[in-house]
C-alpha cells in the first residue's frame, strides 16, 4: 500500500469512527432524557436481587401442619410440642376427627397432618411399640416428600430420647460437612441464577425493542440513509445498553456481597469479564430478535414471554438439569443462561479459575458470534 | 351579536412549570367563518388549540366553545367539535370504511346515517375502490383527506385542524382547501392552524401568535394593509422577527 | 352502550388483523406447556458421587458397591486422594464426596467404631442436604449388615419403637406434572394477558390515535371496557387450550371440575388485564410499559409459590405474595385440580381476586386521562 492510500484509509477510518461515536452519543442521550426508563433499568436489578436473594429458598420451613391427637396424653403432648418447636413446622390446627383432615387440606393451608392414635403413651410403655401416621398433601410432591422426611426425623429423635439409647457394637459414625455454603443459604444458589436471568432478559428486551421501535416510527430509515454502514447503526444502538448493563453488573455484585453476604471466592476480574461476555450474548440475541420482529409488541413477546419461563426452568438453577429427560437436557444446552449460571456459580462461589470454566466460556463466545452474524446478515438482506 | 360567537377566548393561559406556552390570549371566532390560527413553530398554537378541544387543561383565563365552558363542560364540547391533528391519527390497521364506522358510532350516529354518509364521502373522494383497504396502505395525501372527512363525519359545529396539510403536495393541498370551503359552506366553523402563508389568504380572518401571545388579528387584506406588505408572508415575517423564543 | 359496541368491534378487528401476534399468543403457551413441565423434577436422583477411598479394604469396596446399586447415586470418580475428589466437585462432576479413611475396616472390627466423612456441594443447599441424608441412610443399612455378620440375630433386646407410616394424599403417585402443569399454565396465562394489555393503550399513545379518541365524547369507562373484553376472551381461549393440553399430554382432569377453574379464571383475568391496563395508563412509551410489566412479572412468577414454597419465605416476602395474583391462582389450581376443592373452598381466594379486579380496573379508568 502506498503511503498516500494509507493516509486516505486512515482518514476514512477516522471518519467512520467519529460517525459511530456520534450515533452512540445520540443513543445515550435518548436514554438519558427518558429518566423514567433509566430509573427502572437501573433500579430493577437492585430490587430484584434483594427480593429474590432473601425470599427464594429451596428449603421447606415453617410449614403449617394439623394434628389429630386421639390420645391426648403426656407422650403425645410432648411429641406435638417437639414438632412445633422445629423450624420446619407450625402446628396450625388441632383436629378432632379423621373427617376433618380432608377439609383442612382442601382449604389449602395445611401441608401435613399428623395422626396420633389413642393410647399412644400406653402402647409405648407396655408394648414398646406405637405408631404415628403422617398424611402429606402431595399436590406439591416436593414439599410432601420433604415434610414427611423432616417429620420422621423429629419423631425418631423423640424416640431416641425416650429410650436411653444403648450403644451398639460395630458402629459406623458419619460426619457430614457442607462445602461452599455451610449455612445452606438459598442466596448462594439463586443469586447466580437471578443474575443470569436479569441480565439476559433486560439486555435482550431493551435492544430488541429500541431497534424495532425505530423501525415502527420510521426513524430507522433516516439513520440508514446516513453514510454509516447499516450494521454499525444497529450495533451503535446496543452500545448504551452494554454500558448500562455494566452498571447493573456492578450493583448486583455489590449487593450480593454486602447485602446478601454471598462471597466472591474467585477472581473478581474473571467474574466481571464473564458477565460482560454474557451481556454481549444477550445484546446480540436482542439484535437477532429485532431483525425478525415487525412490531414492538412482537419483539416483546419473543424476548420476554417466550424467553422468560424457559430461562427460569431450563438454566439449572431452579431444577437440576441432570434430572431432566434427554430431549430437555439437549434443549437446555441452547439456553445461554445455563452456561452463565454454571460460570457464576463456579467462579463466584466455588472460587475456581478460568481453567474450570473455559468450556462454558467458549460456548458463550460461540453463541455471541452466531447471534451477531445471523443478525447482521438478516439486517443486510432486509435493507437491500 | 353574542350568539354569533361560537368560540370565545379571554386571557386564556397555559403554563408548563415556569414556561408560559400560551400567554393570556383573547379572541373570538364567529360562526361559519374560516379562522386561521398562525404562528411560528413553538409559538403556542397547538397548545391553545388543545385547550379549546378539551385535551389540555388551561392554567387560567376563560374560554367557551359552542357555548360550553372549557373547564367544566369539556365532554359536551367534544360532542360539538371535530378534530384533526398534525399527527395522522386514523387507525392504520382498520379499513377506510371501518374507521368511518368507528367514529360515526362513537358520536352516536345511527347505522343508517353511517351507511349513507360513508357512501357519500367515498364517492366524493373517489375512494370507492379503496373502501375495504387498510388505511395504512393509502398514500399520505389520501389519508389526510380521509382524516378530514372523518373529523367532520358526525357534522360538528366546529372543526379544529392542526396543520392539516403538513407534508402533502401542492395539488393535494389545493384539493384539501376545496374540501374546507365546502365544509364551511355547509355551516361548519373552521379553526385551522398552518404555517403555509398562502393558505392564510384562504381564511376569512387570521390571527398570528408570537411567543404565546396573539400579536395580530384581522382579515388577510386588513393585515396586509396594516403592515404595509404585499403578501401574508411579509406580514408574518415582520411579526415573527420580534420573536425571542426559538422554534424547533 | 352503542358506543361500546363500536369500540369493541374496533378492538376485535385490530387483534385479528395482526396474525403475527395472534400466532404467538396461542402457539407460545401451547409449546411451552408441552415442553417445560418435563423439566420440573425436584426428586433427587442421579446424585453424582465422588469416592475417596484411602482404605481399599473389602468393606470399603462393599460399601461403595452397595451405594452404587441403590439407584440414587452415580459414581463419577473413585480416587485415593480427597483433593482429586474435590476437583470433581469443582468441575461439577460430583455433588457429594464420600471419604473412607485409611484403616476404616480395621477400626470398625477392632475398635467397634469407625468414622466416614461426607462432604456435599451445598450451593444448592437442598440437594446437598438431601443427598447426604440418602447417603447416610445407605451407610446405616450397611452398618446393620456388618453387625449381622458379627452378631447372632436374636441377640437384640426389644427396643422401644415408634413406627411411622406415611401416606400421600391427592397425588399418591407423587406425579410432579400434576403440580407443575396447572401452575405453568397460570404463569403463561398471566404473562400473555398482562403484557397484551400493558402495551395496548400506550401503543395508541405512541402512534397518536388516542388523541383522536380523546377529542370524542367517548366515556373513559367504555374505552377501558372495550380494551378489556377482547383480551379477556383471548385469555379464556388460551386457558381452554392449556386445559386441553393438560388433558391430552398429561392426563390431568381437574378433580374439582372445570366450572370452578373457569369461574375463578374469569375474575382472575379481569384482575390481571386490569393491571396491564393500569401500567399502560402510566407509561409514556411501550418500552416503559414493557419494562414495568417485566419487573412485575418476574416478581409474580418467582414469588408465586410454584417454584419455591411461600411458607419458607421471610415474613416481608410473604406479604408481597399477598398482593401477587399469581400466588392465588396457583393455590386455587392446586386445590381444584388435585384436591377436588369446589367453589365453596376457594371463596376466600375468589373474594380477594374480585377485589383486585375492581380496584385495578377502577384505578386504570381513573388514571386514564382524556385531558392533560
Amino acid at each position: 500500500m502506498k503511503p498516500q492510500q494509507h493516509t486516505q484509509a486512515k482518514q476514512k477510518n477516522g471518519a467512520a469512527r467519529r460517525q459511530f461515536f456520534s450515533f452512540v452519543k445520540k443513543e445515550l442521550l435518548h436514554i438519558w432524557r427518558d429518566k423514567r426508563t433509566l430509573f427502572i433499568l437501573l433500579g430493577m436489578p437492585v430490587v430484584q436481587i434483594i427480593i429474590f436473594g432473601f425470599a427464594l429458598t429451596n428449603e421447606v420451613k415453617n410449614s403449617k401442619i394439623a394434628v389429630l391427637d386421639q390420645s391426648k396424653d403426656a407422650a403425645t403432648a410432648s411429641l406435638i410440642a417437639e414438632l412445633n418447636a422445629s423450624r420446619y413446622f407450625d402446628v396450625e390446627a388441632n383436629l378432632t376427627s379423621y373427617k376433618e383432615i380432608e377439609a383442612a387440606f382442601k382449604k389449602g393451608k395445611i401441608k401435613l397432618a399428623v395422626l396420633l392414635p389413642s393410647q399412644f403413651a400406653e402402647d409405648l410403655k407396655h408394648v414398646n411399640k406405637a405408631s404415628v401416621q403422617l398424611i402429606a398433601d402431595a399436590s406439591d410432591p416436593n414439599v410432601a416428600n420433604t415434610l414427611t422426611n423432616y417429620a420422621t426425623a423429629v419423631i425418631m429423635d423423640y424416640q431416641d430420647r425416650i429410650t436411653n439409647k444403648q450403644r451398639l457394637p460395630y458402629s459406623i459414625n458419619v460426619e457430614t460437612r457442607m462445602l461452599y455454603n455451610p449455612q445452606l443459604k438459598g442466596a448462594y444458589n439463586f443469586v447466580p441464577g437471578v443474575m443470569a436471568m436479569v441480565l439476559l432478559l433486560v439486555c435482550t428486551m431493551m435492544t430488541a425493542i429500541t431497534i424495532v421501535r425505530e423501525k415502527e416510527m420510521g426513524t430507522m430509515e433516516i439513520m440508514l440513509v446516513s453514510p454509516m454502514r447499516p450494521q454499525m447503526v444497529v450495533i451503535a444502538k446496543a452500545v448504551p445498553y452494554f454500558l448500562l448493563s455494566s452498571i447493573n453488573i456492578a450493583s448486583i455484585l455489590l449487593l450480593s456481597v454486602f447485602a446478601l453476604e454471598v462471597p466472591i471466592n474467585g477472581s473478581l476480574l474473571l467474574l466481571v469479564t464473564e458477565s460482560l461476555l454474557f451481556t454481549l450474548v444477550s445484546l446480540s440475541l436482542g439484535l437477532l430478535i429485532s431483525s425478525a420482529a415487525a412490531s414492538q409488541q412482537v419483539a416483546m413477546f419473543i424476548s420476554l414471554v417466550a424467553l422468560f419461563l424457559p430461562t427460569v426452568m431450563l438454566s439449572g438453577f431452579m431444577f437440576p438439569i441432570e434430572n431432566m429427560p434427554f430431549p430437555l437436557r439437549m434443549i437446555s444446552n441452547i439456553v445461554p443462561a445455563k452456561w452463565f449460571y454454571i460460570i457464576v456459580r463456579s467462579v463466584m462461589i466455588k472460587g475456581v479459575g478460568l481453567a474450570a470454566v473455559w468450556k462454558e466460556t467458549l460456548i458463550l463466545t460461540g453463541m455471541l458470534l452466531f447471534f451477531l452474524t445471523v443478525a447482521i446478515k438478516r439486517f443486510k438482506i432486509r435493507l437491500q | 351579536m353574542a350568539s354569533d360567537k361560537i368560540i370565545t377566548v379571554d386571557h386564556l393561559t397555559k403554563r408548563f412549570g415556569v414556561f408560559t406556552a400560551v400567554d393570556a390570549i383573547t379572541f373570538d371566532v364567529h360562526k361559519g367563518e374560516i379562522f386561521g390560527f398562525l404562528g411560528a413553530n413553538g409559538a403556542g398554537k397547538t397548545t391553545a388549540m388543545r385547550m379549546l378541544c378539551g385535551l389540555s387543561m388551561p392554567t387560567s383565563g376563560k374560554a367557551t366553545v359552542a357555548g360550553y365552558d372549557v373547564y367544566t363542560q369539556n365532554e359536551q364540547i367534544k360532542k360539538s367539535i371535530g378534530y384533526m391533528s398534525q399527527k395522522f391519527s386514523l387507525y392504520e390497521d382498520l379499513t377506510v370504511k371501518e374507521n368511518m364506522q368507528l367514529y360515526g358510532g362513537i358520536y352516536g350516529k345511527s347505522n343508517a346515517f353511517i351507511k349513507e354518509k360513508t357512501a357519500f364521502i367515498l364517492e366524493h373522494l373517489h375512494l370507492q375502490d379503496e373502501a375495504n383497504k387498510l388505511v395504512g396502505s393509502l398514500p399520505l395525501g389520501w389519508k389526510q383527506k380521509l382524516a378530514f372527512s372523518v373529523a367532520i363525519f358526525h357534522e360538528p359545529e366546529i372543526v379544529f385542524l392542526d396543520e392539516p396539510t403538513g407534508g402533502v403536495d401542492p395539488v393535494t393541498r389545493r384539493e384539501f382547501w376545496n374540501m374546507i370551503y365546502q365544509a364551511a359552506d355547509n355551516g361548519i366553523t373552521i379553526f385551522v392552524t398552518t404555517h403555509y402563508m398562502d393558505e392564510a389568504e384562504y381564511c376569512n380572518r387570521v390571527s398570528i401568535m408570537v411567543d404565546g401571545k396573539v400579536e395580530a388579528l384581522d382579515t388577510p387584506a386588513m393585515l396586509k394593509q396594516q403592515y404595509q406588505s404585499a403578501t401574508m408572508d411579509d406580514v408574518f415575517l415582520k411579526l415573527a422577527r420580534k420573536a425571542t423564543r426559538s422554534g424547533d | 352502550m352503542r358506543t361500546l359496541k363500536f369500540l369493541l368491534q374496533k378492538e376485535f378487528r385490530q387483534i385479528f388483523r395482526d396474525p403475527a401476534i395472534l400466532r404467538i399468543i396461542f402457539m407460545m403457551p401451547v409449546m411451552q406447556l408441552i415442553i417445560l413441565p418435563w423439566a420440573a423434577d425436584y426428586e433427587i436422583k442421579n446424585i453424582k458421587l465422588a469416592v475417596t477411598d484411602k482404605d481399599h479394604s473389602g468393606y470399603s469396596k462393599k460399601l461403595v458397591s452397595k451405594i452404587t446399586s441403590s439407584g440414587y447415586f452415580q459414581l463419577t470418580s473413585y480416587e485415593s486422594s480427597y483433593n482429586a475428589s474435590l476437583e470433581k466437585v469443582e468441575d461439577d462432576e460430583a455433588d457429594l464426596i464420600l471419604e473412607i479413611p485409611a484403616s476404616f475396616e480395621k477400626q470398625l472390627v477392632k475398635e467397634d467404631e469407625a468414622t466416614l466423612f461426607i462432604a456435599g456441594n451445598a450451593i444448592n443447599g437442598v440437594k446437598g442436604n438431601l443427598g447426604s441424608a440418602y447417603l447416610r441412610s445407605i451407610i446405616q443399612d450397611f452398618n446393620r449388615e456388618v453387625r449381622l455378620e458379627w452378631i447372632q440375630l436374636p441377640k437384640f433386646s426389644p427396643q422401644t419403637q415408634i413406627e411411622v407410616r406415611s401416606s400421600n394424599w391427592f397425588n399418591p403417585l407423587m406425579n410432579y406434572k400434576y403440580f407443575m402443569v396447572p401452575g405453568i399454565l397460570v404463569l403463561l396465562l398471566t404473562m400473555v394477558g398482562a403484557n397484551l394489555t400493558a402495551i395496548n393503550i400506550v401503543k395508541e399513545k405512541e402512534i397518536g390515535t388516542i388523541e383522536q379518541i380523546n377529542v370524542t365524547p367517548v366515556k373513559k369507562v367504555h374505552f377501558i371496557i372495550a380494551k378489556l373484553v377482547p383480551f379477556w376472551i383471548l385469555g379464556l381461549i388460551v386457558l381452554t387450550l392449556g386445559l386441553l393440553i393438560s388433558r391430552l399430554f398429561y392426563g390431568i382432569l381437574p378433580a374439582g371440575g372445570f366450572l370452578t377453574i373457569y369461574v375463578f379464571a374469569a375474575v382472575y383475568l379481569l384482575a390481571v388485564l386490569g393491571l396491564g391496563l393500569l401500567i399502560s395508563t402510566y407509561a409514556a412509551t411501550q418500552q416503559q410499559a414493557m419494562l414495568i410489566s417485566f419487573f412485575l412479572m418476574m416478581i409474580f412468577v418467582l414469588l408465586g409459590g410454584l417454584y419455591t414454597s411461600i411458607d419458607s419465605m421471610p415474613v416481608w416476602a410473604q406479604w408481597i405474595t399477598r398482593f401477587n395474583p399469581v400466588s392465588y391462582f396457583i393455590d386455587v389450581m392446586r386445590m381444584v385440580v388435585l384436591k377436588g376443592s369446589g367453589l365453596a373452598d376457594i371463596k376466600q381466594q375468589f373474594g380477594t381476586m374480585a377485589l383486585f379486579a375492581v380496584v385495578l380496573n377502577s384505578w386504570a379508568v381513573l388514571n386514564y386521562r382524556k385531558r392533560s
